[in-house]
């Protein structure tokens, strides 16, 4: 431990901590705009400098490591000046319009300057130039607001693993973006939109769709469902000042039901059909290759998350095999509301609007890929964020936090707590255990509240065994057996988990890969800014979630059952692989 | 030219830091960074085209266009600067009649700017390739870019009656 002291007040903190990181410890709060907790140091804004006795020279506190005997002070005349000073030179460059941002009111720099108290810029001068990249359905790129902190960088790179974006050019000119200033359609971008979930400004957003949504609401001739992730109840509150962690599933469906939606439905509905279908098919994958002797792709991938799915199509094409054939909940949803659903209402699938609300940017291109249109047209219409239904739940007008507590409507929105925990890294593969143990054994999972502890948190990769006993006959075959399984969250740990398999270091049966870090609750279209605690605390209200439901796994959904009688037949039937199943693409690394 | 920079690249493709120096003698293999080479060397040392392409940016040695036969750098590092080194550049870009970065349409010449060869006490300075011009004058532009025009023309009849044109 190294003693130190902060505006004079004692600290002691672990050797090698940073003096940001010892001020936190203190409650003393240093500004910075380009550190992330859990990335590489950037220091690249120069907001946090602090004055350290005896140095010539004022110190960047994200990147200077504390010493026995330091005495730090963050709050002198030279530091509140030069502060000050970096901050008004990176207003000068700033291509601004506050007013008219997607980041208005939700903005770092615009917050510092004014917890500065910058009424003035002293300096003139150029100012960057404007080039909007809008080549992707899910970002939108702004070069003119950029400040250049370099996090979308970092977490593009280290956290990603994709590297889609770094600083191009020298000085001035200098841009971040990708190489040779190729716009973000023609690089190996996954849409994560991790970028946007961390810029400071306006400088990379998710593509605002609330406008094509309002035009729905107001066709007469649309019957205008909308469907919500798992992940948006444990989040959607902080658009409204909740403490991170807070459920808000009734208000929310009250909330969409003001504005104006037919019929309010739910993701999760889809997941528990995600679960049968994916389930089936890992069965069925284990049977071909345990019992039949054929060789069959294993491990198999979970294929929910569409950044992931992006991935592998750049960067491992020989392992495409392996993903699971099952389209992602959303894409389930929107072909069984267009088929299933319409018929129930004696309309034609082009007379539902399906708009879903996701935690995700890369959703937005997922329901645009060409191979989604399992209805005759296409599945999904319009994807919009968490923080998109926010601001249209605002420019409504509705007293969010006075609303009721509603419920969803039928059949699409009854679901189980297996899909809830789809939201959680961890969640799919406990989901997908709850019922493959019972479907092949006629016993529930033989674990603790039906938790698979050794999944769930926020270590990068984690691994379960589960040893098969008492098989029914039909499947004898996997009596003994120990089912290996691996989750992995963020694309880095993916990379992680593929390498080991590709070089036969690991052989797992099963893999969950969630693109985000922490899961989809940590998606890249969350509430900002999301930090560990705030994962821990939406990862928690979703347990809660699912631990409040009388019904907890996929198969025992009725409204499930019911589907599968009425209208697809089997799990893997005929109906299932068109509608549910889909198939992947190589595409260029570079 | 491929498969030269294949063998180089198999040689630094574990190595740490190999960026700069593959794309260093890249560009002494191609005389510049065409697109296919980058890709290349991208997906050899299994880094993002976005960083490679950022380092190609950064530096301004590295070029991405292919360069004339002779390299003009007109320094203009501090004493150069305040020696005339940008009047000897105006007087450059004219007599040539090209832009910093560019090359002359019969490709005999490139134009680029350098800050200090450790050469001030020889202020202003021109490098064109490996050689050094001292105290450079725009009158005396015209004799020094004569001789490498010359040069230029004795190498292109060699070439054109050398082993390859009889092949």
């Amino acid at each position: 431990m190294t003693k130190l002291s902060i505006n004079n007040v004692p600290v002691e903190v672990p050797e090698g901590s940073t003096i940001l990181c010892a001020a936190k410890r203190a409650g003393i709060k240093i500004p910075t705009l380009c550190h992330v907790e859990g990335l590489q140091v950037i220091g690249a804004c120069r907001v946090c400098v602090v004055e350290v006795e005896g140095a010539r020279n004022l110190a960047g506190s994200c990147s200077m490591p504390v010493a026995e005997g330091m005495k730090v002070f963050t709050n002198t005349r030279r530091v509140r000046e030069a502060r000050r000073l970096v901050v008004e030179l990176l207003l000068s460059e700033h291509n601004g319009e506050c007013q008219t941002c997607d980041r208005n009111e939700d903005c770092e720099l615009q917050a510092l300057s004014a917890e500065l108290g910058i009424r003035e810029v002293r300096y003139g001068g150029e100012r960057t130039r404007r080039r909007i990249d809008n080549s992707t359905p899910a970002l939108i790129r702004d070069n003119g607001k950029c400040i250049k902190c370099r996090r979308c960088v970092s977490v593009c790179l280290e956290t990603q693993h994709v590297g889609a974006l770094f600083p191009q050019n020298r000085g001035f000119n200098t841009v971040i973006g990708p190489a040779f200033n190729l716009d973000l359609a023609s690089v190996a971008c996954v849409q994560c939109g991790q970028c946007a979930a961390i810029c400071p400004v306006g400088a990379i957003t998710e593509r605002d769709e609330i406008d094509e949504v309002w035009t729905a609401l107001d066709a007469p001739d649309k019957h205008v469902v909308v469907q919500t992730a798992p992940a948006i109840r444990a989040a959607l509150g902080e658009c409204f000042g909740c403490e991170p962690g807070t459920l808000v599933t009734g208000k929310m469906v009250a909330a969409l039901r003001r504005l104006g939606f037919d019929a309010v439905f739910d993701t999760n509905f889809a997941a528990d059909l995600t679960i049968l279908e994916e389930g089936t098919e890992l069965l069925t994958r284990l049977k071909k290759t345990l019992l039949d002797g054929e060789p069959a792709a294993l491990p198999m991938f979970t294929s929910c998350s569409p950044g992931w799915i992006k991935f592998m199509e750049y960067f491992h094409p020989d392992m495409l095999p392996n993903l699971s054939s099952c389209k992602s909940p959303q894409q389930m949803f929107g072909a069984v509301a267009k088929t299933y659903y319409a018929n129930k209402l004696g309309k034609r699938p082009e007379q539902i609007f399906v708009a879903s609300v996701m935690p995700c940017t890369a959703k937005k291109f997922e329901c645009q890929r060409p191979e989604m249109n399992a209805s005759g047209v296409r599945d999904v219409d319009v994807v919009l964020t968490t923080r998109e239904l926010g601001k249209m739940i605002r420019s409504a007008g509705i007293d969010f936090m006075g609303l009721p507590d509603e419920e969803m409507d039928a059949p699409l929105g009854l679901s189980t707590g297996a899909a809830d925990i789809f939201a959680n890294t961890g969640g799919v593969m406990e989901a997908a255990l709850r019922t493959a143990h019972e479907i092949v054994t006629g016993r529930p999972l033989p674990m603790k509240n039906l938790h698979v502890e050794p999944v769930a948190g926020l270590a990068g990769v984690k691994e379960a065994s589960l040893e098969i006993r008492g098989a029914l006959p039909e499947w004898r075959f996997l009596e003994g057996a120990v089912l290996n399984v691996a989750v992995a969250h963020g694309l880095g740990n993916a990379q992680k988990v593929v390498a080991a398999v590709k070089s036969g270091a690991k052989q797992y049966h099963f893999v969950e890969v969630m693109t985000c870090p922490g899961g989809c609750i940590g998606g890249g279209g969350q509430p900002r800014f999301t930090t560990n605690a705030i994962r821990q605390a939406r990862i928690a209200a979703i347990y809660r979630e699912d631990e409040g439901k009388d019904l907890r796994k996929s198969h025992e959904n009725p409204e499930i059952r019911q589907l599968y009688k009425e209208f697809l037949g089997q799990p893997l039937g005929e109906k299932s692989h068109h509608l549910l199943h889909t198939e992947y693409q190589t595409r260029a690394r570079v | 030219m491929l498969a030269q920079l294949d063998d180089v690249l198999r040689e630094y493709a574990q190595a740490p830091g190999a960026l700069i120096p593959v794309l260093q003698i890249a560009q002494a293999i191609f005389g510049y960074l065409p697109e296919t080479a980058l890709k290349r060397i991208a997906q050899a040392l299994d880094k993002p085209y976005s960083e490679v392409a950022g380092v190609v940016g950064f530096y301004s040695f590295f070029t991405r266009v292919p360069r004339g036969k002779h390299l003009i750098r007109v320094c203009l590092g501090t004493a150069c600067y305040v020696r005339g080194g940008k009047e000897v550049l105006s007087a450059l870009k004219s007599a040539l009649r090209v832009e910093v970065g560019e090359t002359t349409s019969d490709r005999t010449f490139s134009l680029d700017v350098g800050r200090c060869f450790g050469a001030c006490g020889l202020a202003p300075v021109i490098m064109i390739d490996d050689d050094v011009h001292q105290r450079v004058r725009p009158t005396k532009l015209p004799k020094i870019l004569e001789q490498y025009r010359h040069h230029a023309a004795e190498t292109l009849e060699s070439a054109a009656v050398g082993p390859e044109a009889q092949s």
